[in-house]
């Protein structure tokens, strides 16, 4: 039978099945049921935990543990994940696998401890320096909390890159009852880029800092190729009654949950909405929406926050169709009823 | 088939857990639910609300703007979720704290729960389980079809769960549940 858990508790059973050695973090509302649920868990299964003096000491701990290539992660909130941004750029530039999770809470600066979509463009247009992505995942239910963490780590150990979970205060404090149906990864083999010791063989260097004549400019042309690949063959969606919509709305995450409500009560009044969902946030889905453009010709973004997704939403459209927006920050949720006002107002 | 059910009181008063209770209780019948808390930093005293719903279908967004079930069990959270409740909602009001003359839907079921609770569970903490009782006896003969009304003796079985590391609680809150569900005739 399912168990009921929490999403932050999901996630956590998720990274722990997938074979996460070491945890660092620091407390902050609305995650602290992730450090809280690890510092025994992790303990018991003999794994590392540690929770650190500080946000900016748990990333670069994680940056630490990452280069002798076990799987680690950290997790925080909005405020608790900007001042993260430092240690997320190096190991971008590193190419180090890591699972960051951000559960969003309102903002800018301390904000509240509502969930929001706020930290959209800090996930998926760099955050920290430099001309980076990291694979930005958007759970929108506990079920999806537990399988993103699972998967997560492997993708960041395909391209050698950091994966952020981008979720936020509902989908991590919500319950809903939770198949635990992966198998737990035991044996996982050190790559053969880690530093885990040279004894019989030539030492290994991981750095971010290439200061040798066109060093930077070739790692960065070797970076874009490898988001290129991401971007090509990672793609994440899912679509909900839209063959033969009038209006498509795109939402991800908590959004995207209060927006398939808003589908079905729209069609009930006789309004044709579908809903085109991106799981994968970088890579987000253009070519799809694009393809989508061709048919539709209305859309609109639903987010917590004042438009941030929609301006992707209107590069993939590209001019081909109408383009809107609705959303709320600071804590403020969007309803079923106001989407149902907004799709009226539409055609 | 869907509920969307809003417990709330003040913190301390038990309304997450009591929403655990029912949601935990739709797992065993094997439909969809979602729980969601919103409280604020106090441990006792301050507002704290759960939103359960019930469905048998998938469900779409776990808040409920618009709730057909409101459990309050004190005056300030009847005050608050009241205008948002549907016009023939389910309303169970906690009479030891709310004065019963206040102005509230004619349906409004009125539950003595912390005297229930303190008289014969001798605890008056279990106000929570007594209304979670009281409730699903009000569902039960207000659903047509029984296939989706949560049972008694799966709420038991809820209980047995959640409360499988505290096993000394879990008498007292089967008998605080079963009060309620034998107070409504």
């Amino acid at each position: 039978m399912k168990k009921l858990v929490k999403g932050n508790i999901a996630l956590c059973e998720g990274a722990i099945a997938a074979g996460l050695k070491s945890y660092f973090g620091y407390p902050i509302t609305p995650q602290n049921e992730i450090p809280a649920y690890l510092s025994k868990k992790m303990i018991e299964l003999k794994r590392v935990f540690v929770q650190a003096e500080s946000e900016l000491a748990a990333a670069n701990m994680v940056l630490g543990a990452a280069v002798t290539g076990v799987r680690a992660m950290t997790s925080s909130s909005s405020p608790g994940i900007s001042l993260k941004q430092e240690a997320i750029s190096y190991m971008a530039g590193m190419e180090l696998p890591a699972l960051i999770v951000n559960v969003q809470r309102g903002g800018p600066g301390l904000g509240n401890i509502s969930g929001s979509q706020g930290d959209y463009f800090q996930s998926v247009k760099g955050g920290g320096h430099g001309d980076y992505k990291l694979i930005v995942l958007a759970p929108n239910c506990v079920q999806e909390m537990y399988e993103m963490a699972y998967d997560s780590f492997d993708l960041a150990e395909k391209y050698r890159i950091p994966v952020m979970i981008l979720t936020d205060g509902i989908i991590g404090q919500m319950m809903e009852p939770v198949d635990f149906n992966r198998p737990e990864r035991e044996k996982l083999l050190i790559p053969n880029w880690a530093l885990d010791g040279c004894k019989n063989r030539p030492p290994r260097s991981l750095k971010s800092l290439l200061m040798k004549d066109g060093d930077l400019e070739k790692h960065n042309f070797a970076l874009q190729e490898k988001y290129k690949t991401i971007s090509q063959n990672e793609v994440k969606y899912e679509t909900f009654e839209i063959s033969d919509a009038d209006i498509i709305i795109c939402a991800f995450g908590i959004a995207a949950r209060i927006s398939k409500s808003a589908v079905c009560l729209a069609r009930k009044n006789g309004i044709k909405v579908g809903l085109f969902r991106p799981l994968t946030l970088f890579p987000f889905p253009s070519k799809e929406i694009s393809e989508l453009s061709q048919r539709f010709k209305n859309f609109l973004s639903v987010e917590l926050n004042h438009g941030q997704m929609v301006e992707d939403v209107r590069l993939a459209v590209n001019g081909k169709a109408n383009v809107e927006f609705l959303g709320k920050a600071g804590g403020g949720i969007v309803t079923e009823l106001e989407i149902l006002d907004k799709l009226k107002n539409f055609l | 088939m869907k509920n969307e059910i809003i417990i709330a009181g003040s913190c301390g008063q038990g309304v997450l857990l009591a929403g655990v209770i029912i949601t935990q209780t739709a797992i065993e019948q094997n439909l969809h639910t979602t729980w969601f808390p919103s409280y604020g930093a106090e441990v006792r005293g301050g507002t704290a609300n759960s939103t359960t719903i019930i469905s048998n279908e998938e469900i779409g967004s776990p808040i409920a703007s618009n709730p057909d079930v409101l459990v309050v069990l004190n005056e300030l959270s009847l005050n608050k979720f009241m205008p948002t409740a549907k016009e023939d909602a389910v309303i169970i009001a906690n009479s030891s704290l709310i004065s019963s003359n206040i102005q509230c839907n004619p349906k409004t079921y009125f539950v003595a729960l912390n005297d229930i609770a303190d008289l014969e569970i001798k605890n008056i903490k279990s106000a929570n389980m007594v209304a979670i009782g009281a409730l699903l006896k009000i569902l039960e003969k207000k659903h047509q079809d029984k296939t989706c009304v949560l049972t008694l003796e799966n709420a038991f079985k809820a209980c047995r769960k959640i409360f499988s590391q505290k096993s000394n609680l879990i008498e007292s809150n089967r008998k605080a549940l079963q009060a309620g569900y034998n107070f409504i005739v």
